[in-house]
């Protein structure tokens, strides 16, 4: 195998990899302000790519992508208020559940509102034809672009959470909501924050990848399952740490399907991840200080 | 005037003798991957209907359809035809949409003799026969035919091949496979995707290495127009071919500048407008093409033409046979002859239940993002 290919390969996994990373972001975002497991998730993508397809047929790229990230935070924020804010300390078996439950309601509702079809966004730059060499392999640039955005994604929120008062407030939140409210933190309205942030960023993700990966009713599911198994075998609560992982499954993919036969990537991708469980629960990269109370 | 006492005497008939609808079941994939295939056939087949129970029905008796929609899920098929058959007793059930739903159907249809006319493609679903089992769509097998035809041509000899793991890639699969050394072509690396895959760029990079003069892809998934632009991304400059799976306009859409140069066998339905005026199927495709444009107001694709064949050899075998006796409506669709649908003239016989030719076959190519006919 030539330098190249092996170059090939590795570029083609961390395309892949970077959008498994950038679902696994978004579960992070609401675990780590609520210890919640968002499992609707992977239809915020598919909102983000459905509502921006739609809107770029009248008004320039740039601007149905900026409103597609607004109106899916605020859907976001809406399935929060509408459905899990009244919860009063919910099981986190009910939470699951729960969100299961909203992530078909949404794959349904755009069912019916677009429709069975494949969409995509136009590339934002350069065309379905466009190709970079990079050191002899070649690549599409809205591959650039979503490592790009996923850097960004994940510099602001490390940024936010580390930084700025609302960021430590919502880790507060999350450690544990009691003594958060009693030092006069309004924990509901940070909930709230958290879905819009996730939902807002799972519309841009679901931007950025559209013109690859095609935008349909049902991809949330597949999107979400890869993305859960980045965010925990990164450690859940940890952005990074899930960016790493998605690279990290999307290379090994690439690694496999370059020497087996196609139909073992999973296989593979999953028994890397059921070793580090059994050897290191936590996560690649989770420290146990990380995990909120409710699960450690 | 004649007519009119016909009409008037089915009338009477209908209200006295059978007044019980034809009762009829279908199993699409409405939903789910194969979406783009189903949602067509069952507009389709309930456009037809609501036709011709509008112009007094079959015989005097109205239609009643019921459509199941099995999201392409081989289980679900399974007991939506359990369901139609035993609690709905249908008289025939029209689908399933995918051939590996299809072939899971086969047994019980033919156990349960039951009449079963398959919207999918692979050769399996009649080859060997099954007494209650026919399909419509051109078999895989043409299609493969076709497709090395044309590479024989080019002076094509090397080839790769990359399916979807549906019903409907393995059987291509195993058609191409078999073929290709009869036509002198080397099949250099067969590679089986996921039906929900993302990205094919790693696969692709697997047949690259190959050395290979063509691809072809084989799947009915929206995988068809990621193929083609992740090709184009890497740098993969073969000429692609892909099945007649690829015969809907939403996949060149969403596969953009990608698709131009893609060449693919399909019925002559996607080129109704330019086929002469003397072609024996230009009245049908351009009727059916006209009535499904104006009323769902979106391009037609060669699955409606599916859906529409089976309803056209259903009704014809009932009109034959004078009445819903199953085994006397089953002897009468396997004794049609020359019945002209939209994937190409049915000819059965006890020995071929698709009925079509190699004939019902034009290889087709991407220009400017619409089909046109390859040179």
């Amino acid at each position: 195998m030539g330098a190249d290919q092996i170059l090939q390969y590795l570029l083609s996994g961390i395309t892949t990899g970077s959008v498994y990373a950038i679902v696994g972001i978004g579960f992070n975002i609401i675990y780590s302000s609520t210890g919640i497991i968002n499992f609707a998730q992977g239809e915020f993508l598919m909102l983000g790519g459905m509502i921006s397809v739609s809107l770029s047929h009248s008004m320039p790229l740039a601007a149905a992508i900026a409103a597609a990230v607004i109106m899916t935070g605020l859907i976001g924020v809406l399935l929060q208020r509408l459905f899990i804010s009244w919860l009063k300390n919910p099981a986190v078996l009910r939470m699951i559940i729960i969100t299961i439950g909203l992530s078909i309601l949404v794959r349904e509702a755009s069912l019916h509102i677009w429709d069975e079809k494949v969409h995509a966004l136009p590339f934002w730059t350069g065309s379905e034809t466009s190709s970079l060499a990079v050191l002899g392999a070649r690549i599409s640039p809205q591959v650039l672009w979503v490592l790009g955005v996923s850097a960004l994604m994940v510099g602001a929120l490390t940024l936010f959470f580390r930084h700025t008062l609302t960021g430590k407030a919502m880790r507060a939140c999350a450690s544990n909501a009691t003594a958060a409210r009693l030092c006069g933190i309004r924990t509901s309205s940070l909930v709230t924050l958290s879905f819009f942030i996730a939902a807002a960023m799972g519309g841009l993700a679901g931007c950025v990848v559209s013109p690859l990966t095609q935008t349909q009713y049902d991809m949330g599911t597949s999107l979400a399952v890869k993305g859960f198994t980045c965010a925990v075998l990164g450690g859940l609560g940890n952005v990074t740490g899930a960016v790493a992982a998605g690279l990290l499954v999307g290379v090994l993919e690439a690694a496999s399907i370059s020497v087996l036969p196609l139909a073992y990537k999973d296989v593979v991708a999953l028994a890397i991840m059921l070793c580090i469980l059994f050897f290191r629960p936590e996560g690649l990269f989770g420290g146990r200080a990380a995990a909120p109370a409710g699960v450690r | 005037m004649a007519r009119r006492i016909v009409f008037l005497i089915c009338l009477v008939l209908g209200a006295t003798v059978s007044a019980e609808p034809i009762r009829i079941g279908a199993i699409f994939a409405v939903t789910g991957p194969a979406a783009n295939l189903g949602l067509p056939e069952s507009r389709t087949l309930q456009m037809l209907v609501d036709e011709a129970n509008s112009s007094g029905g079959i015989l005097g008796r109205k239609i009643e359809l019921i459509v199941k929609d099995s999201q392409g899920n081989t289980e679900k098929a399974v007991s939506f035809a359990k369901q139609l058959v035993e609690e709905s007793q249908v008289l025939a059930i029209i689908g399933p949409t995918t051939s590996g739903e299809s072939m899971a159907l086969k047994g019980y249809a033919d156990q349960n003799e039951q009449i079963l006319i398959s919207c999918a493609a692979a050769a399996t679903i009649v080859n060997p026969v099954a007494k209650w089992v026919f399909k419509t769509p051109q078999m895989d097998s043409f299609a493969a035919q076709a497709i090395f035809t044309t590479m024989k041509k080019l002076g094509i000899s090397r080839i790769g091949v990359v399916v979807s793991n549906t019903g409907f890639g393995q059987g291509g699969k195993a058609q191409l496979e078999k073929l290709a050394p009869q036509n002198g072509l080397t099949v250099a690396i067969t590679e089986v995707y996921d039906s929900t895959a993302t990205d094919l760029t790693a696969v692709l990079a697997k047949v690259k290495a190959q050395n290979v003069q063509a691809v072809v892809n084989w799947s009915v998934e929206p995988a068809q127009s990621l193929v083609p632009k992740n090709m184009k991304q890497m740098g993969f400059d073969v000429p692609l071919f892909q099945s007649h799976g690829f015969g809907n306009i939403a996949f060149v859409t969403a596969a953009g500048k990608a698709a131009d140069g893609i060449i693919f066998p399909a019925g002559r339905l996607l080129v109704a407008d330019v086929l002469p005026a003397s072609h024996p199927q230009k009245q049908v495709l351009s009727a059916y093409k006209k009535a499904y444009e104006t009323k769902f107001l979106e391009d037609v694709s060669t699955f409606g033409g599916h859906a529409y064949d089976a309803f056209l050899i259903l009704t014809e075998g009932i009109r034959k046979a004078g009445g819903t006796d199953k085994f006397k409506v089953r002897d009468a669709i396997e004794g049609l002859k020359g019945v002209v649908g939209t994937a190409g003239v049915f000819n059965f016989s006890p020995e071929d239940h698709n009925g079509l030719t190699m004939d019902s076959f034009e290889m087709l190519t991407v220009k400017n993002g619409q089909f046109a006919l390859y040179p």
